[in-house]
C-alpha cells in the first residue's frame, strides 16, 4: 500500500521574491525590484522625538515618547519643486504592532528588527532610563533605520498596512487589528513542540538555526565586553583630567617650570574631555551590531515557521497513513496491528457487513480529503522553503555587506582616536620638554 | 656641631662679608654658572667634612682637575685660590666623574635567626683617597639605613637622598617577591649614585667606608662613634633648646622654602596618587581588552564572507592590547618610581628645614638667655659666636643644596614627564599603524569586489 509521505523539503529556490505560500494574503504583484521599492519613491525620516503624557488602557497616567515620521514623495523629475512633507506621530508600541503584523503575515521573510525596547549592554555612563535623551535619540535613529529597511524590502514595501502606517494618522490601529493577524499567529507552545518533534526538517534550515544561535550568542558576548572596555577606556582618559588641576596648582609655586606645567595641564584636560565624543560615536557602532543581534532572532523565527510547517506536514502524512491502514484492515478483515477496535470486535463479536461498509466509506472519504490536504501542504511547504530561502539569501548578502562596513567604520573610529591621542601627547610633550 | 665625635671642629675663619645666605646669588643657580657671585664662607661649610677629607680635598684639587660633577656651587669646597681656579675649570666639564657605583645581584641569606637579602655594591674610582680603583662588597638594607643616618648626622642641613621604604604597605607586595627586590635594588642604586653626585656627601668618610669595607670591617666601624644614647641625648638637648624651632628669627628665604615645600609636598603626593590611579585604570583596560579580541576570532569561525575582516579586527585589538601593556610598563618603570622618590624627598626636605630651624633655635635661646645674664657675658658671647657660625654654616649649606635639589628636581620632572608623553605617543602610533593597515586591506577588498561584481 502506498503510504503518503511528507516530501523532503529541499527544493531550490529559483527566483527572487517569490510569492508567499497559499493561505496567506497574496501580494498584488510579484516582489518589487530595487527601483520600484517604496524607499526609492518616498523619502522617509523619523525626524523628532517628543515626550508626551496621556492615559493608558487602565486609565492611569503615563509618560511616553512620540516620534515624528515625515514622508515625502520623490518626484521622478523634480525641478526645484518639492512635494509637500506629510507627517504623523507614532509611539514605540505602534511600531511594535506593525512589526508583529509583518512577522505573522510574512513568516517566510526575515523581518527587520526594531531597536531595543530597553537600554541594554550599557556601560556606566549611559543611563538605562528610557527617557534619557541619548537613549531617545539613538532610538529615533533606530526607528528610522527600521522603516527604511522595510521600505527597501522587495516584498514588505508593498504591504498596505505598512503604507498606512507611514501615511494614515487615525484609525491605523483598528485597521491592523481588523486584518485578524493575531489569530494567525502561531502559539509559542506549538512552535516549541514542533522544534522538538520534527523528524525531517530541511538541513539548510537546521544549519541556519545553528548559525543564528551562534550569531546571537557571539554578538551578545561582544557587546557585553565592548561595554566593559568602553567603561575602562573612559576611566583611563578621565583620570588624566586630574593632572590639569594639580599641574596648575603646582605651577603657582614654580618659577621656571610654571609655564610648561600649566600648558601641559591644559592638554591633559583636552585629552580627558576627548573621550566623550569618541565613545558616543562608538555607541552607533554598537547599535549596528545590535541590529544584527536582533536580526538573528528574526532568522530564528523563519526557521521556527519552517519547523512548524514541516511538523504539521509530517503529522498529516502520519495520520493519512494510519487511516489508510485502518481502511485496509476493515476491507480485508485482517487485523495487522493491535487496536482497541480490533479487541472489542474480537470480544464482542464482529460488526455486521453493513456497519463495516459504512465505516469503510467514511474512511475512504477521509483518506481522499487527507490526500488532497497533504498535497496542498506539500506545495505550501515547498513554496515556503523556496521563498524563504530567497529572502535568506538576500538577507545574507545584506548582512555581510553591513557588517563589513560596520567593522571598517570601527577601524576608522579607532584611527581617529589614535590621531587625537597623538596630537594631544605631542603637544603635552612639547610643554613638558620646556619645563 | 652635633656630630662632635666624628668631626673635631677646626678653628673657624671669620665669615666673609658676603654671608647671609647669598640671596643675591640665587639667580645664578643654573648649572655651570661659576660660584664667583657666592660670598658665603666656604671654610665654615668645610667643617661639615671631617678633617682628613679636607686635607685630601685640597690635595686633590691642586693636582687633579677631574672631580665629581660640580655643576653648581658647592659649599664643600674649601676656600683657597687654587681650589677656586680648579672649581671654575671643573665646571667647564660637568660630565667628569671619578666614582662609579652599581648595585646589583640580590642574594638571599638564611640564618637561624633571620632571612635577609644582600646586594652587591661595585665601586670603580680614580680618586686618590681610595686605596684601589675597584671595590666589590655586599650590603644589606640595614647597612644603607646606617649610612643614611650617618650622613644625616654629619650634614643636618644637607638634603640626603631618599632610601626605599622598609615595608610597602599598599600593594601587598610580599617582602621577598622578585618585583619588590628589583624595585628596591633600583632605588638603592639611585641612592648611592645620588650621594656620589653630591658635591659634599661624595667625600663623606662613612660613605667611603660603606663602599669599600668588608663585612667585618663595616661592623667594627659602625661600633665607633658616639653611642646611641649620647646621640639621643644631643638630639633631646637640641630639641629642648629650640622649643619654638627657631621660627621667630628665621630668614625670609627659609620661610619661603617652608611654604614652597608645604605646597610641593601636597602636590607631589596628589600626583603620586593620580599616577597610581592611571596605572590601575590602564591595567583594568588591558584586562578587558584581552577578552575583546578573541571574541572576534570566535565569531569569524561561523562566518564566511566576513571571516577575514573579523580576524583582522581581532588581530588589531590584540596588538593594541600588547601596546597597552608596554605603556603600563613604561609608567611603572619610570613615572611611578620618580614620583615616589619625590614624595620621600618632600618629607626629607621638611625634615632638613626643621633641623635648620632647630640649629637656629639653639642660637636664639642662647641669645635670649644672654639678654638676662649680664655677668657671664664673655663666656656666653664666645658660645654665641660659635652658634652663630653654626647657623650660618647650616644656612649656607642648605641654601646651596636646596638650589641644587631644585635644579635636579626640575630636570627629573622634565625628563620623566617627557618620557611619559613619549610613551603615550609610541602607544598611539603603534595602534594607529595597526588599524591603518587593517583599513587598507579592507578597502582593497572592497575595490576588488566592486569591480568584479554585477550589483543589481
Amino acid at each position: 500500500m502506498e503510504s503518503a509521505e511528507a516530501e523532503p523539503s529541499d527544493s531550490r529556490p529559483e527566483e527572487d521574491g517569490a510569492a508567499p505560500c497559499s493561505g496567506l494574503p497574496p501580494p498584488e504583484q510579484p516582489g518589487a525590484t530595487m527601483e520600484e521599492c517604496l524607499a526609492k519613491k518616498m523619502e522617509i525620516t523619523v525626524s523628532e522625538a517628543e515626550k508626551r503624557t496621556g492615559r493608558n488602557a487602565m486609565n492611569m497616567q503615563e509618560t511616553y515618547t512620540a516620534y515624528l515620521i515625515e514622508t515625502r514623495v520623490v518626484e521622478s523629475q523634480s525641478e526645484g519643486q518639492c512635494a509637500p512633507v506629510d507627517s504623523l506621530w507614532r509611539r514605540y508600541s505602534e511600531f511594535e504592532l506593525l512589526r508583529n503584523y509583518l512577522s505573522v503575515t510574512y513568516p517566510h521573510i526575515v523581518v527587520p528588527p526594531l531597536p531595543e525596547k530597553r537600554a541594554d549592554f550599557v556601560w556606566h555612563k549611559l543611563s538605562a532610563d528610557n527617557m534619557d535623551p541619548d537613549f531617545v535619540e539613538r532610538r529615533r535613529i533606530g526607528l528610522e533605520n527600521f522603516l527604511l529597511r522595510v521600505a527597501s524590502h522587495p516584498v514588505l514595501c508593498q504591504d498596505k498596512i505598512f503604507y498606512s502606517f507611514l501615511t494614515q494618522e487615525g484609525g491605523w490601529k483598528e485597521m491592523v487589528n481588523e486584518t485578524g493577524f493575531q489569530l494567525k499567529a502561531d502559539s509559542r507552545l506549538k512552535a516549541l513542540n514542533a522544534t522538538f518533534r520534527v523528524k525531517n526538517p530541511d538541513k539548510r534550515f537546521t544549519e541556519l538555526k545553528h548559525y543564528s544561535d551562534e550569531l546571537q550568542s557571539v554578538i551578545s558576548h561582544l557587546l557585553r565586553v565592548r561595554a566593559r572596555v568602553a567603561d575602562r577606556l573612559y576611566g583611563v582618559y578621565k583620570v588624566h583630567g586630574n593632572y590639569g588641576r594639580v599641574f596648575s596648582e603646582w605651577s603657582a609655586i614654580e618659577k621656571e617650570m610654571g609655564d610648561g606645567l600649566q600648558s601641559a595641564g591644559h592638554h591633559m584636560d583636552v585629552y580627558a574631555a576627548s573621550i566623550d565624543d569618541i565613545l558616543e560615536e562608538e555607541e552607533h557602532y554598537a547599535d549596528q551590531l545590535k541590529e544584527y543581534l536582533f536580526y538573528a532572532e528574526a532568522l530564528r523565527a523563519v526557521c521556527r515557521k519552517h519547523e512548524l510547517m514541516q511538523y504539521d506536514l509530517e503529522m498529516a502524512a502520519q495520520d493519512l497513513t494510519s487511516k489508510k491502514q485502518q481502511c485496509e484492515e476493515l476491507a480485508t478483515g485482517t487485523v495487522r496491528t493491535f487496536s482497541l477496535k480490533g479487541m472489542t470486535s474480537k470480544l464482542f463479536g464482529q460488526e455486521t457487513p453493513e456497519q463495516r461498509e459504512a465505516k469503510i466509506k467514511v474512511l475512504e472519504e477521509q483518506i481522499q480529503e487527507g490526500e488532497e490536504q497533504l498535497k496542498s501542504k506539500n506545495l505550501e511547504g515547498r513554496d515556503f522553503v523556496k521563498s524563504a530561502w530567497a529572502d535568506i539569501e538576500r538577507f545574507k548578502e545584506q548582512k555581510n555587506h553591513d557588517l563589513k562596513e560596520a567593522l571598517i567604520s570601527y577601524a576608522v573610529m579607532q584611527i581617529s582616536m589614535c590621531k587625537k591621542g597623538i596630537q594631544v601627547w605631542t603637544n603635552a610633550k612639547e610643554c613638558f620638554s620646556k619645563m | 656641631m652635633e656630630a662632635e665625635g666624628r668631626v673635631p671642629g677646626p678653628p673657624l675663619p671669620p665669615p666673609s662679608p658676603g654671608s647671609g645666605g647669598g640671596a643675591g646669588a640665587r639667580a645664578d643657580a643654573p648649572a655651570g654658572a661659576p660660584g664667583a657671585a657666592r660670598g658665603p664662607p666656604l671654610a665654615a661649610a668645610a667643617e661639615v667634612l671631617s678633617l682628613d677629607d679636607e686635607e685630601d680635598d685640597l690635595e686633590v684639587f691642586s693636582k687633579d682637575t677631574s672631580l665629581a660633577e660640580v655643576n653648581l656651587f658647592s659649599p664643600s669646597m674649601p676656600i683657597s685660590p687654587s681650589s677656586m681656579i680648579n672649581q671654575y675649570k671643573i665646571e667647564d666639564e660637568p660630565e667628569l666623574r671619578d666614582l662609579f657605583i652599581t648595585v646589583d645581584d640580590p642574594e638571599s641569606h638564611i640564618t637561624t635567626i633571620e632571612t635577609f637579602i644582600t646586594y652587591r655594591v661595585v665601586t670603580k674610582t680614580s680618586r686618590g683617597e681610595f686605596d684601589t680603583s675597584e671595590y666589590e662588597v655586599r650590603r644589606r638594607y640595614q647597612d644603607f639605613l646606617w649610612l643614611k643616618s650617618k650622613l644625616e648626622e654629619a650634614h643636618p642641613t644637607l638634603i640626603i637622598p631618599p632610601l626605599p621604604e622598609k615595608f610597602i604597605m599598599k600593594g601587598m607586595v610580599e617582602r621577598f617577591s622578585d618585583e619588590f627586590i628589583e624595585t628596591r635594588r633600583k632605588a638603592l642604586h639611585k641612592f648611592l649614585n645620588r650621594i656620589a653626585d653630591h658635591p659634599t656627601l661624595t667625600f663623606n668618610e662613612d660613605f667611603k667606608v660603606f663602599l669599600t669595607a668588608q663585612a667585618w670591617e663595616l661592623s667594627s666601624h659602625k661600633k665607633q662613634g658616639p653611642s646611641l644614647l649620647s646621640r639621643m641625648g644631643q638630639t633631646v638637648r637640641a630639641v629642648a633648646s629650640s622649643v619654638r624651632g627657631g621660627v621667630k628669627n628665621r630668614p625670609e628665604m627659609f620661610t619661603e622654602m617652608n611654604n614652597y615645600m608645604e605646597t610641593f609636598s601636597q602636590k607631589i603626593n596628589v600626583l603620586d596618587k593620580i599616577a597610581h590611579r592611571i596605572y590601575k585604570e590602564e591595567r583594568e583596560y588591558f584586562n578587558e581588552m584581552k577578552e575583546y579580541g578573541p571574541i572576534h576570532t570566535l565569531w569569524s569561525a561561523s562566518e564566511e564572507d566576513i571571516a577575514d575582516s573579523l580576524k583582522g579586527v581581532a588581530s588589531c585589538i590584540d596588538k593594541c592590547c600588547k601596546a597597552t601593556e608596554k605603556r603600563m610598563a613604561g609608567l611603572s618603570e619610570n613615572l611611578l618610581p620618580i614620583l615616589h622618590e619625590y614624595v620621600l624627598y618632600s618629607e626629607i626636605l621638611m625634615g632638613v628645614l626643621k633641623r635648620r630651624d632647630q640649629i637656629q633655635g639653639e642660637l636664639d635661646s642662647k641669645v635670649d638667655a644672654l639678654a638676662n645674664k649680664k655677668t657671664e657675658k664673655d663666656l656666653f658671647s664666645e658660645e654665641i659666636g660659635k652658634l652663630e657660625d653654626k647657623v650660618e654654616c647650616a644656612n649656607n649649606a642648605l641654601k646651596a643644596d636646596w638650589d641644587r635639589w631644585k635644579q635636579n628636581m626640575q630636570c627629573d620632572m622634565r625628563s620623566t614627564f617627557t618620557n611619559v608623553a613619549e610613551n603615550n605617543l609610541r602607544y598611539y602610533e603603534e595602534c594607529l599603524a595597526t588599524w591603518e593597515s587593517f583599513l587598507a586591506s579592507q578597502t582593497v577588498d572592497l575595490h576588488v569586489e566592486a569591480d568584479s561584481e554585477d550589483r543589481p
